[in-house]
């Protein structure tokens, strides 16, 4: 109430000063962006020029220190990032989905409010956490359990990156199911339906789209994680023909050759380059994600 | 119940910003204490073969003069002749020599690298400990790291697939062993590039069928005793020389081990006097028993001569 009273020439002064604060943050938001994408870009057109699109598009050779031919081609790369984020996929998505549904429609409140917060502090263990364990535990268990001489393959990649794209699938897939309006499941339920056939048959389709939404920004995620993919994977340069094998990701390859490039090489433009397909691939996910997120928020009201 | 919850959301700017300004305080008196001991600091950057080394000779050496600090950090040889080019560091680890690019930047940005060798490494191969070879020559670790060779039955072993453990391109041992073992020739892509010696110790302790390269320091644990679970083998420089092996001392000092390697320092320009005390205590006879205690080996003469001659 107070608030209203004191409106005056001052007050009007001080919400446009908040607003424009506020619009001016928002636009720096995307000028950073824009920025970042610009930087990219232009750092890495020597890089294409250099190398030739095609050898950089169609090689799956990544040698660029070899004293015989240096080779720019980022297929292996490509393939073993869309690989190991896809295994992930496949781990996170039905668990994270079963946990949303759980902690939304069947948990009793109290569990819930124990396994929410526990679900949540999963996004908090430090990637290199992550994968030390991939190294230690994870690793030596697969070795074990496939009768490999080691467990430095792109399927541990997978089984830690599943880990750390569950917060983010089941909070958002959550938020999703019970974004769906009650009188849904009311209906559902009067009809004579019980707790799993309206989950299934009601709830889910209605928010189909979210949880899409949030296997998209679990994927994007994923694909641009770094240590954890670095330390459990082995980061051998040959084409992934299986998830047993050792496979190296765009994310670790930068990681490990930016620290010792020299400056403006053909090297150092190379790797931008690689920078800028890993920004365009998680770009377009992300931003599908947003735009199905939006479109369910559009159908529910 | 209103009025409390108002209260709070007042307060909650507030307490953000005593956070604020306590960290601010903080983060000052970190930035601000060591210029206010008075201390000299040196950064050493470079080599992961050499970090565990020189960290030892740092502190024994700042043990004895408290006036200076050094930081020791790894990063791979290539990471620390770049920080020498960029000006980030004193004093470049490196186990591998300058390459020609890189001197050409270097003087490209007008940095003067003066070298000195501080210790000889024995670039020793292993394996597991299960593993029945015990010597390999030269050129068979060649075919083995090229992917030539792929299975530890053509050597005579059990059979199974070679899985391979390197260092990263950083790494001066990646380079050194592309350049004296491999021939120049490409690395196998199914070389899994581990962080750096530790982890390759690490993981050829729990691989059977694996094989990876390190500086002679790291089969030694803390103790001094030679690892458990990985054996050092022995290296015929061709199939009609003797074998040798990189823990055997004579062989070493009179060159017969194979692939042995200067370790080496560079600096930008004549050291200052910081670097350059620090310098003459790990080439001193002291510094050089602690590059023996470590599982290295000392430097010959003509290396000493070297190492004057530049830090005049």
């Amino acid at each position: 109430m107070r608030s209203v009273k004191k409106k005056g020439i001052l007050g009007d002064l001080r919400e446009s000063f908040i607003h424009r604060l506020f619009q001016a943050s928002g636009m720096l938001a995307i000028l950073i962006l824009a920025g970042i994408l610009a930087l990219l870009l232009y750092t890495s057109v020597p890089a294409f020029k250099e190398i030739g699109f095609k050898e950089f598009l169609t090689s799956t050779r990544w040698d660029p220190t070899s004293p015989e031919k240096p080779e720019y081609g980022f297929l292996s790369m490509l393939a073993s990032t869309v690989m190991i984020t896809i295994g992930a996929m496949i781990i996170a998505f039905p668990l994270g989905v079963a946990v949303a549904s759980y902690l939304s429609d069947v948990a009793s409140p109290r569990v819930r409010e124990i396994v929410k917060p526990i679900v949540e502090l999963l996004a908090a263990i430090p990637s290199v956490v992550v994968g030390f364990i991939g190294l230690n535990l994870v690793g030596p268990s697969l070795a074990r359990i496939f009768n490999l001489s080691n467990g430095l393959n792109a399927l541990n990649g997978s089984l830690l990156l599943a880990i750390m794209a569950l917060p983010t699938i089941i909070s958002i897939s959550e938020d999703s199911l019970n974004a769906v309006p009650a009188a849904y499941s009311e209906a559902s339920l009067a009809l004579g339906a019980n707790v799993w056939q309206t989950l299934i048959k009601v709830k889910i389709p209605a928010a189909a789209s979210g949880i899409i939404a949030s296997l998209m920004l679990g994927m994007g995620r994923a694909m641009g994680e770094t240590m954890t993919v670095l330390m459990a994977t082995g980061n051998a340069r040959a084409f992934p023909h299986g998830f047993l094998q050792s496979v190296r990701t765009l994310t670790a390859n930068i990681a490990i050759e930016l620290g010792e490039v020299p400056f403006f090489s053909t090297h150092y433009y190379a790797l931008f380059a690689l920078g800028l397909v890993l920004f365009l691939i998680t770009f377009f996910i992300n931003l599908s994600a947003d735009v199905i997120l939006e479109k369910q928020k559009r159908k529910l009201q | 119940m209103k009025r409390q919850s108002k209260i709070k959301k007042h307060q909650n700017p507030v307490a953000r910003l005593l956070t604020a300004g306590l960290s601010l305080i903080l983060l000052a008196v970190f930035l601000v204490s060591p210029a206010s001991a008075q201390r000299k600091m040196v950064q050493i950057k470079g080599s992961d073969t050499m970090v565990n080394l020189v960290q030892i000779l740092a502190e024994e050496y700042m043990d004895k003069n408290p006036g200076t600090a050094l930081a020791v950090v790894g990063g791979g040889s290539g990471t620390g002749l770049t920080a020498i080019i960029n000006g980030t560091c004193d004093l470049a680890n490196h186990s591998r020599d300058w390459k020609k690019s890189e001197l050409d930047l270097a003087y490209e940005k007008g940095v003067r690298p003066r070298i000195f060798a501080i210790a000889v490494d024995a670039l020793s191969i292993v394996v597991n400990e299960k593993n029945p070879i015990d010597t390999l020559t030269m050129a068979q670790v060649g075919s083995i790291f090229r992917g030539e060779i792929k299975n530890w039955k053509v050597l005579g072993g059990p059979d199974g697939k070679i899985s391979l453990y390197g260092r990263q391109s950083n790494s001066g041992t990646y380079s050194f062993l592309q350049e004296h073992v491999l021939n120049n020739k490409n690395y196998s892509p199914e070389v899994k590039e581990m962080n750096g010696n530790a982890q390759i110790i690490e993981a050829v302790t729990q691989d059977a069928a694996g094989i990876g390269y390190v500086g002679v320091g790291y089969v030694y644990d803390e103790q001094g005793q030679l690892r458990k679970g990985i054996k050092v083998l022995k290296i015929k420089k061709d199939e009609n020389s003797p074998e040798y092996s990189p823990l055997d001392k004579d062989a070493v000092y009179s060159a017969k081990y194979a692939i042995s390697r200067p370790l080496y320092q560079s600096t930008n320009g004549k050291p200052s006097a910081a670097v350059s005390q620090f310098l003459q205590f790990e080439l001193s006879p002291e510094g050089q028993a602690i590059v023996e205690r470590e599982g290295f080996f000392r430097i010959g003469k003509d290396l000493i001569e070297q190492n004057e001659k530049n830090l005049r």
